[in-house]
């Protein structure tokens, strides 16, 4: 009993310390980094969202596609009916799943590689038509003047003050991600993916839950591109085409699928890493990929999964001295 | 009338090009079960290195595209050594490790030939085939298709007519059975993927002459690819080559007459509407789960 108080006491506290490093984190760093951490924290948003998705074991390739969905969603409800951000969000968001869920039809019939290159064409196809489509999509070119809001005289041009915005939204949808994962339907996703026939047999509709995932996470992902665009300003469908979406499945694989927290340290981690190789500018995609491998070959569940691999390490060693201790 | 013939004629010899890698991704998927996200960027390669030795350092153009055949080759080979081996229980993990090829090839194409506009490369035959006084084709398109097709044949007798085809296509159908009757798994993966990548080698080589090369181009093959694998039937080689030509003269005709965004958008609908209806392809089998 006592210890699980202390096990509650330690979480919130970690947390508390969580958050005020993250509050006092802008005002130490420059512009440019500023502007850095928006974006990671949005894309914090993404790969969590893309976590729910892969939870009952179907990779999609139209996240990215899915986050520009909100995107010209807020971008256009802001342009022609001046909507400011607090209904473009939720819309994009809105907007987002509605696609998705009309895309179950189709694409929720396939499983495995059949799923994975039907979203991906999907995907494409809705990319290609905000090219092709220059009314009102804007083409290749896209669209811009989209601008932030403004509440009372905070000015959220400003880096630092449109963190704090993106913290608090993305920080709510994390919470609702969690809380999703850890209920009833959160469990019954995990047994979809694991043992779906078994799940089957109990009464549970594995089309319904699958596509349940994806119009949550594609929800989420809406509201991802909304925050951006009302920062970023300009929207254009290269943000969001294949190179991207191979950017969410690098984070979210390198750091490790299996947890809810390890896309979060993936995207994390590789934001620094990218950062660290700016000076290589041509060749960072090489890089990137050498370490995509790398990953794959030598940590195949994970960063997350090196911490564990660290204990088991150190307890071996100990265990060795100990032995060793005895026999002399 | 005139315009309807030439499009046909285009649209075959696309079709010959288009067969040629989407062949190649079938093979590697057939056997290893493994999404190669990479072949576009093995057909890239076959053209970078026709313009790098042929059109740069002026070596005859057959002699180069033996080279990149030879080239694209090795890289498959080593590709199924160091990646799809060792994560061969896992398709996600060969599909994740193909991307990081793909990022590793762009890469190393930019630094060989540059950043800037795309590149040219002459067509090293001269000349067209005039017929009927309208039909005019070029000679160049004419070798193209003469090779892919010769090709197509060549590996339409090696699947069909030899032993290790036999065990590669019995490897296709079912690994466990297959090494059981005493078949080396290892070896027959890297034929697959050798004559894989040397159909994309041999492509990228033939496309050379006809297209713009810079590093992204693979992009539009691998979509390509897809669709016509889709469309044929995972898993199938003859509903692929069927299908690479269906595809072309589609691509061809929608280009013709509404541009080239809209034919893939159509193409991309085609396929998703092949996968809704028959998601085992126009000539593929269902597979029992």
């Amino acid at each position: 009993m006592n210890r699980i108080v202390t096990g509650k006491l330690k979480k919130i506290l970690g947390g508390l310390v969580l958050l005020v490093a993250l509050l006092v984190l802008p005002h130490l760093l420059e512009f440019h980094h500023q502007d850095l951490l928006i974006f990671l924290t949005i894309n914090v948003l993404v790969v969590s969202s893309y976590r729910l998705v892969t939870l009952t074991g179907e990779w999609s390739l139209i996240h990215a596609v899915m986050m520009g969905v909100g995107g010209y969603t807020a971008t256009l409800l802001f342009k022609n009916f001046e909507l400011g951000m607090w209904f473009t969000l939720p819309l994009a968001g809105i907007v987002a799943a509605m696609v998705a869920g009309l895309l179950c039809f189709p694409l929720f019939r396939m499983t495995q590689f059949y799923f994975l290159i039907g979203s991906f064409a999907a995907g494409e196809a809705i990319r290609l038509c905000w090219i092709e489509f220059v009314n009102p999509f804007g083409g290749t070119g896209g669209l811009s003047g989209v601008e932030p809001p403004l509440i009372g005289d905070i000015d959220f041009l400003e880096p630092v003050p449109y963190f704090y915005l993106t913290l608090a939204v993305v920080s709510l949808c994390l919470l609702i991600l969690y809380r999703i994962e850890k209920s009833r339907i959160g469990l019954t996703l995990h047994s979809v993916h694991w043992k779906a026939p078994l799940a089957e047999s109990v009464g549970v509709d594995t089309w319904r839950y699958r596509a349940l995932a994806f119009i949550i996470g594609s929800f989420f992902v809406g509201i991802a591109g909304g925050l951006k665009v009302h920062y970023l300003g300009t929207i254009t469908p290269n943000q969001f085409g294949v190179g991207f979406m191979v950017f969410i499945l690098i984070w979210v694989i390198v750091g490790g699928y299996n947890r809810f927290y390890g896309p979060i340290i993936g995207v994390v981690v590789l934001t620094l890493f990218d950062e660290s190789i700016r000076s290589f500018d041509e060749i960072r995609p090489a890089i990137y990929g050498a370490v995509l491998i790398l990953s794959i070959l030598f940590l195949p569940m994970g960063l997350e999964s090196l911490a564990a691999r660290i204990r088991h390490w150190i307890g071996r060693a100990s265990a060795a001295a100990g032995s060793r201790m005895t026999d002399g | 009338m005139e315009l309807v013939l030439l499009s046909i004629t285009n649209g075959l010899i696309q079709g010959g090009f288009f067969a040629l890698f989407a062949v190649g991704l079938v093979l590697i998927f057939g056997v290893m079960g493994v999404v190669n996200f990479a072949h576009g960027e093995l057909v890239m390669v076959g053209a970078y290195t026709i313009w790098l030795v042929h059109a740069q350092h002026g070596l005859a153009y057959i002699p180069a595209l033996i080279l990149a055949i030879l080239l694209v080759t090795i890289i498959g080979l080593l590709m199924e050594r160091f990646l799809f081996r060792p994560t061969r229980n896992d398709p996600l993990a060969g599909l994740i490790c193909s991307i990081g090829v793909l990022f590793v090839l762009q890469v190393a194409a930019t630094l060989v030939g540059g950043e800037g506009p795309s590149k040219q490369v002459p067509p090293p035959f001269h000349g067209t085939l005039v017929l009927f006084d309208f039909l005019r084709i070029p000679y160049q398109r004419l070798f193209g298709l003469g090779i892919s097709a010769l090709a197509l044949g060549a590996l339409w007798y090696f699947l069909t007519r030899t032993r290790f085809g036999w065990a590669l296509r019995a490897v296709a159908l079912d690994r466990d059975a297959a090494a059981l009757q005493g078949i080396n798994i290892n070896q027959i993966s890297m034929i697959a993927i050798g004559v894989g990548a040397a159909l994309a080698g041999l492509a990228g080589g033939l496309m050379a002459p006809l297209t713009n090369i810079n590093p992204h181009m693979g992009h539009n093959v691998i979509i390509t690819a897809f669709i016509v694998t889709i469309v044929g039937g995972v898993g199938s080689l003859s509903g692929a080559v069927y299908a690479a030509i269906i595809y072309a003269l589609f691509h061809t005709f929608i280009t013709v007459y509404f541009g080239g965004t809209v034919a893939t958008i159509c193409g991309l609908i085609l396929m998703v509407l092949v996968l809704i209806v028959r998601p085992t392809g126009i000539m593929g089998v269902r597979v029992s789960e």
